[in-house]
C-alpha cells in the first residue's frame, strides 16, 4: 500500500492503541487537553499520572524528532498574533467544551457519545470556516 | 511506580501516533479543514483508524474487566445532554484549530522542534485555559449554575464497587 495512506492509518492505530491502553491501565479517557489542563489546577492524587502521560508525549516527540525531523515542522505562514490567538481559542474552547480532538474526536466518538459526536462535528465545521478564511480569503497567510 | 510507568509509555505511543499521522505538521490539519482548497483527506484515515481501534478495544476492556489494572475504577463521562458550553466550547476550539492547525496532543509532541510558533502557541493555550478558569468562576459568582460539566461531578464512574 502507498505510504501516503499507510502512514495515517498506522498513526491512527497507534493513537487508538494508546487511548485503549490508558483505559485498560488507568481507567481514563485519553483527552489530551483535559489531562494537560488538569496539571494547571492539580488535585491531590490526581497529578502524577497526568504528568507522566504528558511527559511521555513530550519525550516521545523528542525521540522521534531525532529520528525523523522531516515529520515535524510548521509549514503554515502565520504571524505571531495569529499564533497567540489560535492558542487562546484552543485552550479556552477545549476547557469550555470539555474536550479536544483526542477526547471528543477519538475516545468520545468511539463510545458513540452524543456530546462528543456533536462537539467533533462542531469543531470541524468552525475549523473549516477558519481555514477557509485564512486560505481562500487571505491567500494562506495570516 | 507502575501507575506512572504505564501512562508514560502510553504517552510515548500517542506521540508515535501523532507523528505517523502527520498531525505534527499543522499544514496537515489546515489542509484537512480547507474543504474548498487542496483538501487533504489523510486526517480522515487517522480518525477512522483511531476510532475503529478504540471502539473495539473499549468494548472489550469494559466488558471483560470490572476495574482498570492500576486504579480502583473506570472514569467514564456519562453526560448525554448537549448544552451551550459544549457548543460554544467546540466552536471556539475549532476556530483556533483551523487558524493554525495545532491541537494540544500533537503540539506537545512537537515541543522538540523548538519552533518559535509552537512555544508562542503554548503561551496562548495556557492563557486560554487560565482565562476559562476565570470565566467559569465569574459565571458561578453570578449564580449561573455550574452545570454537570464540572469535571469533579460529570465523571460518574462505572465500577464494581460502586459505593460512590
Amino acid at each position: 500500500m502507498d505510504s501516503a495512506i499507510l502512514a495515517p492509518i498506522i498513526g491512527g492505530v497507534l493513537i487508538g492503541l494508546g487511548a485503549s491502553a490508558l483505559m485498560l491501565f488507568n481507567g481514563k479517557i485519553a483527552g489530551v487537553s483535559g489531562i494537560f489542563g488538569g496539571l494547571l489546577h492539580p488535585k491531590a492524587g490526581d497529578f502524577a499520572w497526568r504528568a507522566a502521560f504528558v511527559a511521555g508525549i513530550i519525550v516521545g516527540g523528542f525521540v522521534l524528532f531525532l529520528l525523523r525531523p522531516d515529520m515535524f515542522g510548521v509549514g503554515v505562514e502565520r504571524s505571531l498574533p495569529v499564533v497567540v490567538l489560535g492558542g487562546l481559542l484552543v485552550g479556552f474552547g477545549a476547557r469550555l467544551g470539555s474536550g479536544c480532538t483526542s477526547g471528543h474526536g477519538v475516545c468520545g466518538i468511539a463510545r458513540l457519545g452524543p456530546r462528543s459526536i456533536v462537539a467533533t462535528l462542531t469543531f470541524i465545521a468552525t475549523g473549516a470556516v477558519a481555514a477557509f478564511v485564512v486560505n481562500q480569503v487571505f491567500g494562506g497567510v495570516a | 511506580m507502575k501507575r506512572l510507568i504505564a501512562p508514560f509509555l502510553i504517552g510515548l505511543i500517542m506521540a508515535g501516533g501523532f507523528v505517523f499521522a502527520g498531525v505534527t505538521k499543522p499544514e496537515t490539519i489546515v489542509g484537512f479543514l480547507d474543504f474548498f482548497g487542496a483538501w487533504d483527506g489523510s486526517v480522515m484515515a487517522v480518525m477512522g483508524a483511531a476510532v475503529t481501534v478504540t471502539f473495539i478495544m473499549f468494548r472489550v476492556i469494559l466488558r471483560k474487566r470490572q476495574q482498570p489494572i492500576l486504579e480502583a475504577k473506570f472514569s467514564i463521562p456519562t453526560r448525554r445532554d448537549i448544552d451551550w458550553r459544549l457548543l460554544a466550547g467546540a466552536s471556539t476550539f475549532g476556530l483556533g484549530w483551523g487558524l493554525i492547525g495545532f491541537c494540544p496532543g500533537p503540539a506537545l509532541a512537537s515541543l522538540a522542534t523548538g519552533a518559535t510558533e509552537l512555544y508562542v502557541w503554548f503561551g496562548g493555550l495556557l492563557g486560554g485555559m487560565y482565562a476559562f478558569r476565570g470565566f467559569d468562576r465569574w459565571l458561578q459568582a453570578r449564580g449561573i449554575k455550574r452545570e454537570r460539566g464540572a469535571k469533579s461531578t460529570s465523571r460518574q464512574t462505572v465500577s464494581a464497587s460502586a459505593s460512590a
